[in-house]
């Protein structure tokens, strides 16, 4: 898991190699700018298939922004990112790379599950509405059988009793479950947590990470921001500090909780760690 | 001691405490600010006198839910209700006793075939360029908000043109576009190829002037509301659609629209009910529309206060009906925007009878 540092080899020169991935996640030299500030300075990671990666860091660090370049909602300005070695948001067409598309990059994005930090479910819709929606016009899939797997997940994350129910009729929790809920509906590959829990109230925290915790277990691979160190000692497999759009430090929860070695990275556990447990 | 007397006395749940308290608070000098204190609880008395009566310690925890409600009084808001009760009278009866009004000559004309003939019109024209009109103005905003900066200038351009020239010019520049363009074809630009080629006057009737002229003219400032809504929805709600593979038509139609129609339809509803009286614009064009119907007649029986009455009357039928469509429309569209919806006036009707016939029942009963 630790070597997921900057790779000479690109991901884009040997596409096909690994057809039996699934979800695996190569992010190279990304560096992104919103005007004069530049968030992402070059970062590279690797997320193996069906791993768990949180990313932890201050605000600003350019987390947020990070996981947003995964699924093309946010253009990369440098670099590139691939996903079981196909380009996103491009095509490799001889020696050069084409841009994608909308219809494509849409294509991609099926495979790419987004959970966000607002949830942005659709209030006009119902719960199952919000789930059964997607597959319907971007799988082609049928009603009926977008509306059975809605009820299936929304089942999974324990509100089935709640499916017609409106979003603003929820809790805050039970939206984020219903947007995980809608997030699965794709049978993503890849699963990406924009700071999941930051909008809710402490007691609904839990009922949303236990759902995570769970997808954790399933192969999906995961790539989660978050600010609940605890839930990240738990569930991940790799941890990545990100601090002033670097990768600071990444590795096991255990070296990156217990042993950081960057002297950024132990200032920063230092402020956030202590009240939470203890080591 | 005092102190303790004192949560004694406020102890209200155990009369057996205050009991034994009692005495304590009596034998050290506090007595009086504890009594003077506790005058306002139900254990006082007992507190005070030391042996609490027998009735009373039974009723400690004072329950309410006997005790009869009396609602407060609002003297001056019947005086304000009187007020205008009776000024609303006033006018009523000068209305219906002023016999300059000539109800007799309104209620004749009310129905007459050329009046509903008009009305027709009216209702045509209004129905026609609203649609047309609404349609348009969802392209141009669209077109606004779009990524090309020729869509979004020739958007730009159209609202500025439109909204900038009265409505009176545009409609009269289209009736005479026969003076300036004698015929209209269709073709190859720059070539002498033509598919298509008419007289400008046998395209451009009174109806088609006045069709193009409110159209157009209501395109541009449809556009500018449908903008609007639609910068009113949420921009997490198109990254959520967009993250999910929806593509951009639908994401326009089934996530965006429905949410922007909660900003819209207030203000469309103005601009259709405007519309409907702006129609009597096109009677510049002696388009025989309601307006201009009455106008004829009046200029020829010179009853013309009455027959601007037929007119207005019609208008108000109008706007009454179209704003009991736009109740049950904005009704519609407030799905998941409230957490339940409001009852309708038909409902809560409904359910006021059906209450007080239960209340009558129930008095029947006893």
């Amino acid at each position: 898991m630790s070597t997921a540092t900057p790779t000479a080899e690109a991901p884009a020169t040997a596409p096909g190699t690994a057809p039996a991935t699934r979800g695996l996640v190569e992010i190279t030299k990304v560096r992104k700018s919103f005007g004069a500030t530049e968030v992402l300075k070059g970062v590279s990671l690797t997320v193996e298939p069906g791993g768990v990666a949180v990313i932890v860091g201050p605000s600003g660090s350019g987390k947020s922004t990070l996981l947003r370049t995964i699924n093309h909602l946010e253009k990369v300005d440098g670099g590139f990112i691939s996903i079981d070695g196909k380009l996103v948001g491009y095509e490799v067409r001889g020696e050069r790379l084409h841009e994608l598309r909308e219809k494509d990059i849409l294509k991609q994005r099926t495979g790419i599950g987004m959970v966000f930090q607002n949830f942005n479910l659709f209030p006009h819709l119902t719960a199952l509405e919000n789930v059964a929606e997607a597959p319907v016009v971007a799988q082609g899939r049928s009603k009926d059988e977008a509306r059975r797997r809605g009820l299936e997940l929304l089942d999974r994350v324990g509100l089935r009793d709640r499916a017609d129910a409106y979003p603003r009729q929820l809790s805050g929790g039970q939206q984020q479950r219903v947007a995980i809920a809608r997030a699965l509906a794709l049978d993503p590959k890849i699963l990406l947590f924009d700071e999941p829990t930051s909008a809710l109230d402490p007691e609904l925290v839990n009922e949303v990470l236990d759902v995570i915790r769970e997808l954790a277990k399933s192969g999906t691979t995961l790539i989660i921001v978050t600010h609940e160190m605890g839930f990240a000692r738990d569930v991940a497999d790799t941890v990545v500090f990100m601090d002033q759009g670097q990768i600071v430090e990444q590795g096991s929860p255990q070296e990156i909780f217990t042993n950081p070695q960057e002297p950024r990275t132990r200032s920063f556990f230092s402020k956030v760690l202590e009240p939470a447990f203890n080591i | 001691m005092s102190s303790a007397a004192t949560t004694a006395a406020q102890s209200t749940t155990s009369a057996q405490s205050a009991a034994g308290a009692a005495p304590d608070a009596a034998t050290g000098g506090t007595a009086g600010a504890v009594t003077a204190d506790a005058v306002n609880t139900e254990t006082t008395p007992s507190a005070a006198g030391g042996v609490p009566p027998e009735g009373r310690s039974a009723r400690v925890a004072t329950d309410y839910s006997d005790y009869r409600v009396v609602a407060a009084k609002h003297p001056w808001r019947w005086v304000g209700t009187a007020v205008v009760a009776l000024g609303v009278l006033g006018i009523a009866w000068s209305l219906a006793t002023n016999p300059r009004w000539e109800w007799g000559v309104v209620a004749q004309w009310f129905t007459a075939q050329s009046v509903v003939t008009g009305l027709v019109e009216t209702l045509k024209l209004t129905a026609i360029s609203g649609i047309l009109g609404f349609v348009l103005g969802f392209i141009l905003a669209l077109m606004r908000l779009s990524a090309s900066p020729l869509l979004v200038s020739v958007s730009w351009t159209f609202s500025w043109i439109f909204r900038s020239t009265p409505l009176l010019v545009q409609m009269l520049l289209w009736y005479n576009l026969g003076y300036l363009y004698e015929k209209i074809s269709l073709g190859i630009p720059f070539t002498d190829v033509r598919f298509f080629e008419v007289q400008t006057t046998t395209l451009i009737s009174q109806f088609a002037a006045a069709v193009l002229g409110l159209t157009l003219n209501q395109a541009a400032y449809s556009a500018e509301i449908i903008r609007g809504g639609i910068l009113s929805v949420d921009q997490g709600q198109l990254e959520a659609a967009a993250a999910l593979g929806i593509p951009a038509w639908r994401r326009s139609t089934r996530i965006v629209l429905p949410q922007a129609m909660r900003a819209i339809l207030p203000t469309a509803f103005n601009e259709i009910i405007g519309l409907v009286k702006g129609t009597s614009i096109v009677y510049v064009l002696a388009y025989s529309e309601l307006f201009y119907t009455v106008q004829v007649i009046y200029n020829r029986t010179q009853q013309v206060l009455p027959l601007l009455l037929v007119a207005t009357l019609w208008y108000v039928v109008i706007t009454s009906v179209l704003s009991v469509f736009q109740y049950y429309i904005e009704r519609h569209y407030s799905k998941g925007a409230v957490r339940n919806l409001p009852l309708t006036p038909l409902q809560k009707a409904r359910k006021f009878f059906a209450t007080h016939a239960v209340v009558n029942n129930a008095r029947n009963a006893r």
